[in-house]
């Protein structure tokens, strides 16, 4: 582009984007050496490097957390829920831009206006109606809770998506004899794949992230998702930052591997689907 | 033809029924159930709930004085946080779509806090301002960090928004990253040659070519601030006094702490009705603007 020319000036224009990146970084900087001191040491200077390397903060934390059991909980949770509402809101998309009619329509349209209402909105008696149908207090309960708050959004965006499929593969396939599931499952799902993969990211940031869902429906420590083992180990050991610190860390892990594996699909996803909706 | 629409109708039911009904019964019903608990009285353990009519909805507007704090300290979080974050967003996006040699680093990094959970991220940032802030003033004795962070209502409102927009920045400059780099280069390149200086090139070409996104971006930062909850219930709890309590919280508080279930409800029928009108607000207005430019 045209500042080539000023060499110089693209210089301080880059020191300045590394400044505000170093700034970024920092506090991952600050958790990191201190989740490796000892509790006096945060105490004395909570900026320095530690004095030696401890891992016991490490090991406590896992225990107390039941690190292992909350990971697993929480990769139940997120799959399970995005698998249901990739299928079911995938299916309903399909149908719904193929075989037009009034009902599918209005339908789509509900499905759009729920988009804009707030889950502070309707938590409250979403509580009671899922204790109505037995789905408190287990993983499949709060999986079946995602379906219908994800299907808004999935089929929103798979909506659109079908729309630039070609009919013309769905109607030799029809001419060949294939039924309408064979149709569905076997050639267009498939093709839905680009779109699905955005479905997939997107629902998986706010899934295995989501707090307050998790807080209202799941109750026993052995269904608590990462985000409620560590909000309760906050709540036992208040500013006990040594421990602290680490079940921090290990919150953050997976997720930033998952993002740095697959950092180019998920800021497509985010632009694609952004600008969609 | 009888057969065939059976047909049709059966496929219907197969291909729209299971999500149509789990999201009627998960969320239009619960939306629909909560208008009516909203005017009624209810604890949540009793049988039936008590019809007492617009109540609860007077209550909210003259005997709950936290409501109007939360809605106030809302309202200022997301008028100064949706500003300083598009601000930083599109100047980052700006710099970062010009050749510099660490563009995709300093990129990924920026972006990098908006996969993590908002529960993590209260958490960090309640440890640096009570700690790191407290060990940085000592030692360089600057006196931004010798403020008593978190501890009082301005310095709770500023941490507040200072983590958002340290949170969301990268998430926003991803989508005016991918509005710039699209923009046609010989428009930018003829501007050039024609003598137009920077400031000209930047209002004239890349503001009104960038006003989706800017739509987009606005949007969505409206719709993360006005129903923020986790980065503040882990980073201030709502305190000192409640004076950082969002009003997504003070719903929260009332339904799930006080067993205020009707009053909560008619706490979360205004919300309901307070975001769609700011949010549809700012579409047609920015709409209104993307045809002007």
């Amino acid at each position: 582009m045209i500042t080539n020319k000023y060499f110089p000036r693209l210089f301080v224009i880059e020191m300045v984007v590394l400044v505000i990146a170093l700034i970024y970084l920092s506090p991952f900087y600050f958790v990191v050496v201190n989740s490796l001191k000892p509790f006096g040491e945060i105490i004395e200077n909570a900026a320095s490097l530690p004095s030696t390397i401890r891992w016991d903060n490490f090991v406590k934390a896992w225990n107390t957390v039941s690190f292992p059991t909350v990971f697993l909980n929480s990769l139940l949770v997120t799959s399970f829920s995005i698998a249901g509402m990739v299928l079911l809101g995938a299916m309903a998309a399909w149908r719904m831009v193929r075989r037009p009619h009034k009902i599918s329509g209005l339908i789509f349209v509900l499905f759009v206006s729920a988009m804009v209402i707030p889950f502070q909105s309707v938590m409250i008696p979403m509580v009671k109606v899922a204790k109505m149908f037995g789905l408190l207090n287990s993983i499949p309960g709060i999986v079946v809770i995602y379906f219908g708050f994800g299907m808004p959004l999935t089929v929103f965006l798979l909506h659109g998506f079908v729309k630039s499929i070609p009919k013309e593969l769905e109607e030799s396939a029809y001419i060949d004899g294939c039924s309408t599931f064979q149709s569905f499952f076997q050639i267009v799902f498939p093709l839905m794949r680009t779109m699905v993969v955005t479905v997939i990211i997107l629902q998986t940031l706010w899934i295995w992230n989501d707090f307050l869902l998790p807080l209202l429906v799941l109750f026993d420590e052995s269904i608590r998702t990462i985000p409620l083992g560590i909000f309760s180990f906050f709540g036992q050991y208040l500013n006990q930052w040594d421990s602290a610190l680490a079940t921090l860390i290990m919150g953050m892990v997976p997720i930033i591997i998952f993002f740095l594996i697959l950092q180019n699909y998920i800021i497509k996803g985010i632009t694609a689907g952004s600008i969609k909706s | 033809m009888n057969n065939r629409r059976l047909r049709d109708i059966r496929e219907d039911i197969f291909f729209i029924g299971p999500g149509f009904i789990i999201f009627t019964l998960i969320v239009l019903f619960s939306f629909v159930l909560g208008i009516y608990y909203s005017f009624t009285e209810w604890n949540g353990v009793n049988k039936e709930a008590l019809w007492v009519g617009i109540d609860n909805y007077l209550q909210v507007f003259k005997g709950d004085e936290q409501a109007g704090v939360s809605a106030v300290f809302t309202l200022k979080f997301t008028l100064a946080s949706v500003i300083l974050a598009n601000l930083l967003a599109f100047f980052l996006a700006l710099a970062l779509t010009l050749p510099l040699k660490n563009a995709k680093l300093m990129r990924t990094i920026i972006f990098l806090p908006n996969v993590i959970g908002g529960i993590i991220l209260g958490f960090v940032w309640r440890f640096i301002f009570t700690n790191s802030f407290v060990s940085i003033g000592e030692l360089t004795g600057i006196g931004f960090f010798e403020l008593p962070w978190l501890g009082t209502p301005i310095t709770g409102f500023w941490g507040s928004v200072i983590v958002f927009v340290w949170q969301r920045t990268g998430y926003l400059m991803m989508i005016y990253v991918a509005a710039i780099v699209s923009i046609d280069d010989t428009l930018l390149e003829a501007a050039y040659i024609d003598g137009a200086s920077q400031l000209h090139m930047l209002t004239k070409i890349i503001i009104p070519l960038t006003v989706q996104a800017i739509t987009v971006c606005v949007f969505l930062a409206l719709s993360w601030t006005t129903k923020m909850f986790d980065v503040i219930f882990a980073l201030t709890k709502g305190g000192p006094f409640g004076s950082t309590e969002t009003f997504a919280m003070n719903i929260y508080y009332e339904a799930f702490q006080y067993n205020n279930y009707g009053l909560g409800s008619a706490k979360a029928i205004l919300f309901f009705i307070v975001v769609g009108f700011i949010s549809t607000a700012q579409v047609l207005i920015t709409k209104k603007w993307e045809v002007e430019a």
